[in-house]
């Protein structure tokens, strides 16, 4: 294929030529970009809770009028009522839970007295079963044991200290960068020290308080307390029956004391939805705009290489007179789409690489990995190709007689 | 001549109906996408109280430790703060505030009870924010000071309780503990929640105020971030001594020597703190008012702003596209256009006459474009995000919407239009 001549009649159009090419470029930039958010916002929302979230079911409570009950009983006698549905696996009380919203967080440091500490954590407690309930892995030491659950207001009072923690790797590897940090000692409630006893892999906040890098900081203590002051029950269930255990829980409080208010009852699934919704609505918006962005652009390719076409016929005919053949034509217009094409990509690959930075700069989004840009540019010459077909098969089809005859 | 010019152009896009409806839907499309997106931003980053924002300021003190590094005050206040500077009553209105939980038992039968939200405020919280009543008013300073057990009310709360809203002397069971209801709001919502930003930013507004000393010695629950310091365990975080910030505090002052008079009391206010040693840092005071406080907040959500420009993107490239588009089309008519200046047309009338056509485009855009955006906002509110239901498109947004599709198409016009006038009328006879 000769490009010389395409070139030189492209150089006649170049006020139209110069237009498709900046189209095919912004579309380029704005789809790699966009593709690029897409998949970011996609691996957010897979991004892990820790939990075993199929088998998770979120309750929570609140009592009305206070101290007229003996709380902790009552969230003891909760705890054996709500075991008792058939289809419970383990339940336990807990003052929060990934991605629910709320959260508890304090800082928590290796030094007594840290003014500065290094990391915010959020900050679960719970009652004995928390951990087994949640599913979340343990990869270095233990669970608590029974005897180092101590009590909220007591702690709260400093009356008594919760002396065992776990952390999770995130606060781990942050806290104790290449040391073992099962047996080191942190500091989080007073002036105390706490023993890390075990790590668990992850156990996801329940807010972007700090942003997404701090969902991974989060810590355990061994702290009972009422559903007054946690207001989160959690059920492990079987999956197959969680429908049936969720319609049972109204029923089952009330029986032990109807003096309460169930503020919301759901398995993790809808919990996890809620949480990201923002980030699928932007998704699915960015995935719209793309659609519409690439459809625009090969019905621009359309147009202008029909009106090319229309206004070439009588060249078209000459040189299908001198004999060129159908595929020569066809060619011609496919070969003059893809230098187009190829002129906007490059374009579009620094226009990409500008918008990005831009991006990084102004909205915190991580830098455009370099796999991203041959997919727009592949998209779009496939794209031109598609479009390009229609006009230059007409152009294929005309006789050679035209030339012979005046327009 | 206009009439004449629009006759044309309809015979033109006759010729090519495939072309003009592309145009068309490109300009509308890019229209649409950019005012949706652009509405939503404006909803979002609206004055919550116009007409005041600029007189209402929200009051930040630092009693942090000395230890710690300094960076800005902390976002609230402590209640030991809030309690002081309602006592010193400087400003022209002032209150303290937090958010909370009224658990209310209904009196009406078949009604469940039910939790509403809740604010714990301070008298002037209603005249400071036009608080609009139906029936009664807020309560007095003395209710404060005594903590009386009395209530104000929104009316959809009067009307769900009593079926009505002459309720004022009513009662209200919250919590066990009867509060007799002093007024009833009408419909008020501001929109963000500029005064407390640590419960949901574009939620509703509360359905009960009460006291916030009432809510205190009731030991009603509150909402909303608390931030304690220091090392110690803290037994009683609500109390009026704890090391912990988890009040808001507005004052209202109408005139910037009032606004400068307030700052100079709140750094003599530090001052004093830290002479009686209860203050370890040198006074770091900040008085923001609505609007900068809500930017310092980062209240109009980050994804809303990059949605807008993706839109403009795709307006931009939407427009190149019918640049493209009329360009191919005004050449193709060239030797029409030259005739037309071989039998004594001006440029100027040729390139008025292209423009005619591109304008009529734009405005068949721009109203295409208006019912997508109608369309894109019904989208909107269909979402599960938690400003959806403010997405609405009022007047200026209208209006603008379809600023944006006529000059939009007018720019898009103006480079065919002057490229398409200058053909030389000999040459385009000439080949014929």
């Amino acid at each position: 294929m000769h490009f010389m001549p395409i070139i030189s009649t492209l150089r006649r159009h170049r006020t139209a030529a110069a237009l498709i090419v900046l189209e095919i470029a912004l579309t380029c930039a704005i789809v790699s970009n966009a593709v690029f958010l897409i998949s970011d916002r996609m691996s957010q929302m897979d991004r892990p809770s820790g939990l075993v979230e199929d088998e998770i079911v979120r309750v929570k409570i609140a009592g009305i009028g206070t101290g007229k009950v003996d709380a902790n009983a009552l969230t003891v006698q909760d705890l054996v009522a709500l075991r008792a549905i058939p289809g419970v696996k383990s339940v336990a009380q807990t003052n929060m839970i990934s991605f629910g919203g709320s959260s508890w967080n304090t800082s928590i440091s290796t030094a007594p007295d840290d003014p500065n500490p290094s990391i915010n954590a959020g900050m679960f407690m719970g009652s004995v079963d928390l951990l087994e309930t949640l599913g979340v892995r343990i990869i270095a030491g233990r669970d608590f044991t029974p005897d180092e659950y101590v009590d909220f207001e007591s702690a709260q009072a400093g009356k008594v200290h919760p002396a065992s923690i776990i952390i999770t790797r995130g606060v781990a590897e942050r806290l104790f960068p290449g040391k073992s940090p099962v047996g080191q000692l942190v500091y989080v409630w007073g002036k105390d020290s706490s023993t890390v006893v075990g790590v668990i892999d992850t156990l996801a906040r329940p807010n972007k308080f700090q942003g997404t890098e701090g969902l991974q900081f989060a810590m355990v203590l061994p702290v009972t307390m009422p559903y007054t002051i946690g207001g989160n029950y959690v059920l492990r269930v079987d999956p197959a029956r969680r429908d049936t255990v969720i319609a049972a829980i109204q029923g089952t409080l009330d029986r032990v004391d109807p003096n309460r208010i169930v503020l919301e009852r759901k398995p993790f699934s809808e919990i996890r939805k809620s949480f990201f919704k923002d980030d699928r609505a932007m998704a699915y918006l960015l995935l719209g705009v793309s659609i519409a962005l690439l459809i625009i652009t090969a019905l621009g390719v359309v147009g202008l290489a029909s009106f090319w076409v229309q206004q070439r016929t009588r060249q078209i005919g000459i040189r299908r007179a001198l004999g060129a053949s159908r595929r020569d034509i066809l060619r011609y217009f496919q070969t003059e789409n893809f230098i187009l094409a190829t002129l906007g990509i490059v374009i579009g690959m620094a226009l990409a690489y500008a918008i990005n930075l831009w991006l990084m700069h102004k909205y915190q989004v991580g830098r455009l990995p370099a796999e991203f840009l041959p997919i727009g540019a592949l998209l779009l010459w496939m794209l031109g190709q598609v479009a390009v077909l229609g006009p230059a098969l007409r152009a294929s089809m005309i006789p050679p007689a035209i030339a012979t005859r005046s327009l | 001549m206009f009439a004449y010019y629009l006759d044309l152009a309809r015979r033109s896009f006759a010729r090519n109906v495939a072309l003009t409806v592309l145009m068309v839907f490109a300009i509308a499309f890019g229209v649409g996408a950019s005012m949706t997106t652009l509405t939503v931003l404006h909803v979002l980053a609206a004055d919550p109280i116009p007409g005041k924002s600029g007189d209402l300021y929200y009051v930040q003190l630092d009693p942090h430790k000395a230890a710690e590094k300094p960076g800005d005050p902390p976002n609230q206040m402590t209640r030991a703060d809030a309690e002081a500077l309602i006592r010193a009553h400087r400003a022209d209105h002032q209150a303290m505030m937090t958010g909370g939980e009224a658990a209310i038992e209904p009196e009406r039968a078949g009604l469940q009870p039910f939790f509403a939200d809740a604010r714990w405020t301070s008298n002037e919280f209603f005249p400071m924010f036009r608080v609009p009543f139906v029936a009664g008013g807020g309560w007095t300073a003395e209710d404060d000071t005594h903590a009386a057990r009395v209530a104000v009310i929104a009316r959809p709360l009067a009307d769900k309780l009593f079926g009505s809203t002459e309720v004022v002397g009513k009662w209200l069971r919250v919590a066990g503990t009867p509060l007799r209801i002093v007024g009833v709001i009408d419909t008020w919502s501001p929109t963000p929640h500029f005064y407390d930003l640590h419960t949901d930013v574009f939620g509703k507004a509360e359905q009960v105020f009460v006291p916030f000393s009432t809510s205190r010695e009731l030991k009603m629950p509150h909402s909303g971030s608390m931030d304690c310091w220091g090392d110690a365990p803290v037994p009683d975080q609500e109390a009026v001594g704890a090391p912990c910030d988890w009040i808001q505090f507005w004052v209202e002052l109408d005139s910037a020597a009032k606004a400068s008079a307030y700052h100079d009391f709140l750094v003599h206010y530090s001052e004093n703190e830290k002479l009686a040693g209860r203050y370890e840092r040198p006074p770091n005071v900040r008085l923001s008012d609505v609007m900068t406080w809500l930017d310092t907040n980062e209240v109009v959500p980050k994804d809303a702003r990059l949605q807008t420009w993706v839109a403009l993107g795709f307006l931009l490239v939407c427009l190149i596209n019918t640049v493209g588009l009329l360009l191919t089309k005004f050449l193709r008519r060239s030797v029409e256009l030259g005739v037309r200046r071989a039998l004594g047309a001006s440029k100027r009338s040729i390139f008025v006459q292209l423009m005619v056509e591109a304008g009529s485009i734009g405005l068949a855009g721009g109203i295409l474009g208006l019912g997508l955006a109608w369309l894109g906002l019904f989208a909107v509110r269909h979402q599960p995000t938690d400003y959806a239901e403010l997405a609405h498109l009022d007047l200026p947004m209208l209006a603008g919407t379809f600023g944006l599709a006529v000059v939009a198409s007018v720019l898009a016009g103006l480079l065919p239009a002057w490229r398409a006038c200058q053909v030389a009328p000999a040459l385009q006879l000439k080949s014929h």
